[in-house]
């Protein structure tokens, strides 16, 4: 692949300019994408797969051909992480900076990466052949550290494993060279089971034991859409992203709205820290999933469909790819579906590029729109007027699942699984400090003590339910349900022992809202930043008792006044560690009597004009011989 | 704004005062007609709603919600000047102090400011407790008649709606995500888009801080004589209710 740098041959890696040969070649990027604004991220992905950035004059071509001026391509093209507006590497390598990573050796693997590199976290090599940097969870916590290597995935990184990765690069083998020496002679499937274990360790009856081929679907044919809605409204079954709405009123809705067209979309944004539930479904289930699509499109009249794939799951593309085909071949996707005459739908996989606030459905359908991710204001709500303005049904991946299954064995059979509000099976994903991480499908209900049990994690010390906008709960609570009523999750189960330092993974998991809030509003934008602040003094030992009631206003402010789910939830590692470990924070906390404020350094606030000066201080300067 | 206007009004009651409001009217169409002021920073007059700066948050139904996107609904009891309200408003207006620089003794929008006078009326008054960001944004002073110093800017968005819905241009737009989002121009700098000093968007009433500086008519008005000299921020929609 050509290299997007200039040939002026300076070595100055903040200018990206593209040979002006290429201008025809954005024209045609843009206009496989039919020049349409809709298809912005498909396009922006493309060229920046293509020159490894996006460019001030791709900027302009795209705008011209697309019809949109220039600022607002840049609005796109710089609010994705995986966008960039400053040239990248021929090989991006993006490590896994969650905190499970960092607790399963990240930082000796970094080393070795920038070592063998001879570049340091996020910078570019010079000759424009590599770039390191760290990205938010990649839905690997079972088989941490992971990392990206363009669109490969690496799992299980050991410093050992990590310097024959690196070299192996360096010596000019491709990404895909590291997983197989046959890679282009494997299938879709074994390229992503090669790469990434499945790690079921607990198979369901619903969704992961033994399904057969299209039986909800055959159902749903001899179904009226009304009759479709009662029985997924009397299976009890409710949303499996985390927000928890009833999924048949959802169908209903959108239903009973008039319009010219509706829209199904899968949201496979799977985001949230420890969650990994989704990555097992889209590669052991994918029939499955379009399944429950097709069905929704039927009840609802849909005759298109969005698969939103985070970015990180790129490695997926190609599997879902040939898993839509398949279907197209057989009947299942296209016009007249199973014979029917007038039962259109057709799916088309859009692939996100790395932003969590994606997840949220509003920001969902921006994105798929060609938009930033930035949630939409409510109301109107998607079911009324969503994707390009339709009713538009959002659901997650395993509620897909579920919704196919609930046809074929009917809605008792789901009901009586699970606890009463809390129906049927759910996805589990665990990981962190246990034996056996990876994915269980068990009904509602299970106490934590009991999931801690059989995955190997009883010396748990504190558990984060939900992932980082979920709770974190000390032992004092692990007798406690998972349910929607009780304790809530999209499926993440993060298991942390006693050596584990609470404040350093509220500080984590502040500096991943601060790194995904859309910056819309302005509690979420900027608060997220103070909350961080705040809790990187108490780190430091620098807090005062004040300073606990400070975390509980400022966080009462950001959930209040904040948008969109993010913002009302971002505060939630503060305020649940604060509930539930309270001595964490009274240890570090010192109470100080001469009102003297111990963030404060006398050092620090001199040194501007001290440099400037060019003198220093015999009362402030620690050593005056330095 | 108002929108298609039906014959059927409802009424519902913002603090106890009962208002008027025909179906499609957000919370804050409504009170402003009625002349209840609710407090807001991004959205202005003649221009499309957004929802950002969040100050305009009332309760409505129980909920806390932002006025400005806010349907209202029938015989809804809506909270607005309440001491919790004002406090969470100050809260956010202290944010927007912090995340920029403002130095009201130094700038030119003095007195004709939205949010510092935002901040006399809500009373903030106390030594703030939030840590200043401190950013660094360099000075655009491209174009001949205008220039942009964005280390004031506050991300209403003002600018970008009354520049693409107003003038038809779309000199500006957001760049960028999370606390990096911020206000750019369609080009490398002012000077390279078609922006003209008679733009409404470059206008004084659409930009709520100093951060579009109209070049030599600064101090034209002198500080004293200028808008927030000769009332609170809010006091021409209360005066329709006296």
């Amino acid at each position: 692949m050509e290299n997007g740098r200039s040939s002026s041959g300076k070595k100055d890696t903040s200018v990206c300019e593209i040979p002006s040969v290429a201008a025809g070649e954005i024209a045609a990027i843009c206009k496989t994408h039919g020049n349409d604004k809709h298809r912005m991220l498909d396009i922006l992905r493309d060229v920046q797969d293509r020159y490894r950035c996006i460019s001030p004059s791709a900027l302009n071509r795209i705008a011209e051909a697309t019809g949109l001026t220039r600022i607002e391509v840049e609005g796109v093209a710089s609010f994705y992480s995986f966008l960039s507006l400053t040239p990248r590497g021929r090989i991006s390598i993006r490590l896994c900076d969650d905190i499970v990573d960092r607790y399963t050796g990240l930082e000796a693997v970094t080393s070795v990466f920038e070592e063998v590199l001879g570049i340091r976290v996020g910078e570019t090599s010079p000759d424009g052949a590599f770039s390191l940097e760290y990205t938010p969870c990649i839905g690997m916590c079972d088989q941490a550290p992971a990392a990206m290597i363009n669109d490969v995935v690496l799992t299980k990184l050991t410093v050992e494993t990590a310097r024959h990765f690196a070299k192996t690069l360096k010596s000019g083998q491709s990404p895909e060279d590291l997983i197989s020496d046959r890679f282009a002679s494997l299938t879709p499937h074994e390229r992503a089971t090669r790469m990434v274990d499945n790690n079921v360790r607990h198979a369901g009856d619903v969704l992961l034991g033994p399904v057969p081929e299209e039986a909800g679907l055959n159902h749903a044919i001899g179904m009226t859409p009304t009759q479709i809605f009662t029985a997924i409204e009397e299976s009890g079954l409710r949303g499996c992203g985390g927000a928890g709405f009833t999924t048949g009123r959802k169908w209903r809705f959108a239903a009973s709205e008039r319009a010219e067209q509706r829209f199904v979309i899968c949201n496979a944004d799977e985001g949230e820290p420890g969650t990994f539930k989704d990555r097992v479904l889209l590669t052991e289930r994918p029939q499955l999933i379009i399944e429950g699509m097709t069905i929704a499109a039927r009840a609802i009249g849909a005759s298109e469909g969005i698969l939103y794939l985070r970015g990180e799951y790129v490695y997926l593309r190609e599997l879902l790819e040939q898993a839509l085909e398949e279907r197209r071949r057989r009947g299942l996707l296209g016009e007249n579906i199973l014979g029917i005459r007038g039962f259109n739908f057709d799916v088309r996989l859009q692939l996100g590029a790395g932003a969590y606030i994606c997840g949220e459905e509003g920001a969902l359908i921006s994105s798929c729109e060609g938009l930033p991710g930035e949630p939409k204001t409510r109301p109107p709500f998607p079911v009324n007027r969503g994707y390009l303005g339709f009713p538009t049904v959002v659901n997650n991946v395993e509620t897909f699942c579920h919704a196919a299954r609930i046809l074929d064995r009917g809605a008792r059979w789901f009901r009586d699984i699970g606890t009463e509000g809390s129906h049927g099976t759910k996805l589990f994903s665990i990981c962190g400090d246990c034996l056996n991480p990876g994915i269980y499908e068990l009904p509602y209900g299970h106490t934590v003590w009991e999931i801690l049990e059989r995955v190997g994690g009883e010396d748990a010390a504190a558990v984060q339910v939900g992932g980082p906008s979920g709770t974190m709960i000390a032992r004092d609570s692990f007798h406690r349900k998972l349910t929607f009523d009780d304790l809530a999750t999209g499926g993440a189960i993060i298991v942390f022992n006693g050596k584990r330092n609470i404040l350093e993974i509220v500080e984590y998991y502040m500096s991943f809202f601060v790194h995904e809030s859309c910056g819309y509003c302005t509690p979420c934008r900027v608060g997220n930043v103070f909350l961080q602040k705040a809790i990187r003094k108490f780190r430091k030992g620098l807090a005062n008792p004040e300073d606990i009631e400070y975390l509980k206003d400022l966080s009462g402010t950001i959930i209040e006044t904040s948008r969109c789910g993010l913002g009302m939830t971002s505060p939630n590692p503060v305020l649940t560690t604060l509930q539930n470990f309270p001595l964490v924070y009274a240890a570090v906390t010192k109470p100080n009597k001469d009102g003297i404020r111990d963030t404060f350094n006398i050092q620090s606030a001199i040194d501007g004009a001290r440099k400037i000066a060019k003198r220093r201080s015999y009362i402030f300067d620690r050593d005056f011989t330095q | 704004m108002s929108g298609t206007k039906k014959e059927t009004g409802f009424s519902f009651t913002i603090d106890g005062v009962e208002v008027t409001a025909y179906a499609g009217q957000t919370i804050m169409e409504a009170a402003d007609e009625a002349g209840v002021y609710i407090p807001r920073l991004c959205d202005h007059q003649g221009l499309r709603h957004q929802g950002s700066c969040r100050v305009c948050t009332v309760k409505a139904g129980g909920r806390s919600v932002a006025a400005c996107t806010q349907p209202a609904a029938p015989g809804q009891a809506v909270e607005n000047e309440t001491k919790h309200l004002n406090k969470m408003r100050r809260d956010l207006v202290e944010m927007l102090f912090h995340e920029g620089n403002h130095l009201c003794p130094i700038c030119e929008a003095s007195g004709n400011c939205e949010l510092q006078a935002m901040a006399y009326r809500l009373d903030m008054t106390e030594t703030t407790r939030f840590p200043y960001l401190e950013p660094c944004r360099a000075l655009d002073a491209s174009h001949p008649d205008i220039a942009l110093d964005t280390n004031r800017c506050i991300s209403c968005g003002r600018c970008i709606r009354a520049s693409q819905d107003v003038d038809g241009k779309g000199i500006f737009g957001y760049v960028g995500r999370g606390i990096h989002r911020r206000v750019a121009v369609n080009g490398e700098n002012l000077a390279d888009t078609d922006a003209e000093v008679s733009d409404h968007a470059i206008s004084r009433e659409v930009c709520p801080v100093g951060c579009i500086i109209r070049k030599r008519v600064g101090f034209v008005t002198p500080i004293g004589e200028r808008e927030f000299d000769n009332g609170l921020i809010g006091h021409e929609i209360e005066e329709k209710r006296k």
